[in-house]
């Protein structure tokens, strides 16, 4: 084999995994790109005509946008809140427990992920009319019909860190003369505590992007993904790229922040106390 | 903590039990005393019930039936975080998130203890972890771990230590290295040490008193040498060290006191027991012999026996083991007896299988076991 053929069969993994990530990533940079679109001249919307800062310094200017976003994110931050308590809990019960009907449970919570969206949304309306709520559509049903569905998604992923966790640490900790709150505080809690905070962040990213059962249940009510679905009607505003590009620089800060500390506490770095 | 002066301080088992909920008595009425200070082994294969004993005095299950006393102490449903008494957990259990430091001051913290540094020093000296203090369990070798979870028991000075096959996760060179640790430090610190295990060889080394556990009872509790020379059950005879069981039918007893002797048939052969090592009332009886006991001479040749002496053996096989040889006799009835010879080099080579032995051993050496006992029982299988 020749030399180029010996770089080339050494290199071609790492070519592999720099394509697959650049087609992961490009829609974004192209989002971020287009956030800087000036489009006010322009007929056709998903073409770069030329920079301007204008979207970014009126972010709000689209009518009903920004209302739409904090609707979302308000959504979100309860529906995570609710649901992370309740599927928490649901994940101790399920993986520290032995009752009756344990596995039953544990398949019950599976399904809901199982469940077809436009089913669970087309239900949840009719659960709702059935209900007398059909003329309350709204805030509140939207709020509902998100924390249903991230509860299976929190109780699955607490669950295999907590299953994950050997069970006689909460033994030595006891033994250690921890009573049971110390126990739970200083030894489980911490240890599942990324678990949760993982079950969290899916949770409102969840709860944020859904659209199909929010369109259902949503009466008058506009979230941000319906407030996109509409607009695209009729050309994206290109103020719905700013957001894009904001909603995925906090995810990426989110993780590096913690691979930063997940790395700072492998090296042991944490003991000055 | 204020005792009463002199008051003894030993943990003491009472009609101790453990049924769980399936049905299975995973611990039979146990009664032990096991005095303060002492290192004490409780050895017996998996499923004794040894660990679930550990467990019950550390408060980790409760028990069916029976106390659990410390002194005077009733701590039988006391919790486990109100017990003088620590564990060192078999995988060790060392807290991932915490650094070697915080696992070690855990119990102090939690008992309210101010001024915890010097404690921490002290300890993490004496188990030479002070390079790790700054450092997380995953960081550690095995052994290190192993010394971190003693440290972190230790520290709390309990009245009892458990210990859970403290060892069992080492290899073979850094288990006997802990092991002198162990002892070194139990003599040094002069706390009771409970150490349950299933290797024998361990807990002969390190313990002053053995408890040998089968099926949840005690089958029998002494010092190491007399579990090995004199052992009551041939589940002892063979769990511990390799035993020869010959049937044989008692004939006769003689003399009296320390001088009684009993007369077994053998084959055709009549061999004397100590009465002292006689551990059964029937007519019927296991012989025992230790392998390292029986003695072979090719026959002809004379040999020093004054005692049991047997012709007709045939060497079946011969192991050459470096420091010693293991060798099969074939005797006349057909069993095989397990002779092992130190390699001293009296004999000038190895006796060649096929060889015609005469085989002897000294009377005071063998003993005789009921024979309604099974002879396979306590033989691990690899």
């Amino acid at each position: 084999m020749t030399r180029v053929g010996r770089w080339i069969g050494r290199h071609l993994a790492l070519a592999l995994g720099l394509l697959v990530l650049l087609y992961m990533y490009i829609p974004n940079f192209i989002v971020a790109l287009m956030s800087f679109n000036d489009a006010s001249q322009s007929r056709n919307l998903y073409q770069f005509q030329s920079f301007t800062w204008d979207n970014w310094l009126n972010p709000c200017a689209p009518l009903g946008m920004c209302e739409s976003l904090r609707v979302s994110i308000s959504i979100g931050l309860l529906a995570t809140i609710v649901s992370t308590i309740i599927g928490t809990l649901a994940a101790f019960a399920l993986v520290r427990h032995r009752f009756e009907g344990r596995s039953t449970a544990n398949l019950m919570v599976f399904l809901p992920m199982a469940t077809p969206e436009i089913v669970m949304g087309s239900s949840l309306l009719a659960l709702f009319v059935a209900a007398g709520l059909g003329g309350q559509l709204g805030f509140w049903t939207i709020l509902v019909a998100h924390i249903m569905f991230c509860i299976s998604f929190v109780v699955v992923t607490v669950r295999s860190r907590l299953s994950g966790l050997d069970s006689n640490l909460e033994k030595a900790a006891m033994d250690l003369y921890a009573n049971e709150w110390q126990t739970f505080w200083r030894v489980t809690f911490p240890l599942v505590f990324p678990g949760i905070l993982a079950a969290a962040l899916l949770a409102f990213s969840l709860s944020f992007d859904d659209f199909i059962i929010t369109n259902f249940n949503a009466g008058q009510t506009v979230t941000f993904p319906m407030f996109v679905w509409g607009a695209a009607q009729r050309g994206v505003p290109m103020q719905v790229n700013v957001i894009g590009t904001l909603m995925f620089i906090a995810a990426l800060t989110f993780v590096i922040l913690g691979e930063v500390a997940s790395r700072r506490r492998a090296r042991g770095k944490v003991s000055a106390r | 903590m204020s005792l009463a002066e002199d008051a003894r301080r030993d943990l003491r088992l009472a009609g101790l039990t453990k049924r769980y909920p399936n049905g299975f008595v995973a611990v039979k009425s146990l009664d032990l005393v096991i005095p303060q200070g002492s290192f004490f082994a409780l050895l017996g294969p998996s499923g004794c019930g040894k660990t679930t004993t550990l467990r019950m005095v550390a408060g980790l299950e409760g028990p069916t039936a029976g106390t659990i006393h410390i002194g005077d102490t009733d701590i039988t449903h006391e919790k486990p975080f109100k017990r003088p008494v620590n564990t060192v957990f078999q995988n060790y259990a060392l807290f991932p998130h915490l650094t070697i430091a915080e696992n070690v001051e855990f119990g102090p913290k939690r008992r309210g203890v101010k001024d915890t540094a010097s404690q921490v020093k002290e300890i993490l000296e004496l188990t030479e972890l002070t390079e790790q203090a700054a450092k997380k369990p995953a960081q550690l070798s095995g052994g290190q771990q192993q010394r971190v979870a003693l440290a972190r028991a230790l520290i709390n000075r309990p009245e009892v230590l458990l210990l859970d096959e403290p060892l069992g996760a080492l290899d073979l060179k850094l288990r006997r290295a802990m092991q002198i640790e162990l002892k070194r430090i139990q003599e040094e610190v002069g706390l009771t040490f409970v150490h349950v295990t299933h290797d024998q060889e361990e807990a002969m080394t390190m313990a002053d008193t053995v408890a040998v556990m089968n099926e949840g009872r005690i089958e029998q509790l002494g010092t190491p040498y007399d579990l090995y020379t004199n052992p009551h059950t041939t589940f002892v005879a063979n769990f511990l060290g390799r035993s020869n069981l010959v049937k044989g039918t008692v004939v006769g007893r003689e003399g009296t006191g320390a001088d009684a002797v009993v007369k077994v048939d053998m084959h055709g052969t009549v061999v004397t027991i100590k009465a002292s090592r006689v551990h059964t009332e029937s007519s019927e009886g296991w012989i025992g012999i230790r392998p390292e006991k029986v003695l072979i001479q090719p026959a002809g040749t004379p040999l020093d026996a004054p005692g049991n002496f047997f012709s007709g053996a045939v060497v079946s096989e011969a192991s050459y083991m470096g420091v010693s040889t293991e060798y099969h006799l074939r005797m006349p009835w057909g069993q095989e007896l397990i002779c092992f010879e130190q390699n001293t080099g009296r004999r000038g080579g190895l006796v060649a299988v096929g060889t015609q032995v005469d085989v002897s051993w000294r009377p005071e050496f063998a003993f005789l076991l009921d024979s309604s006992q099974d002879a396979g029982a306590g033989i691990e299988e690899e």
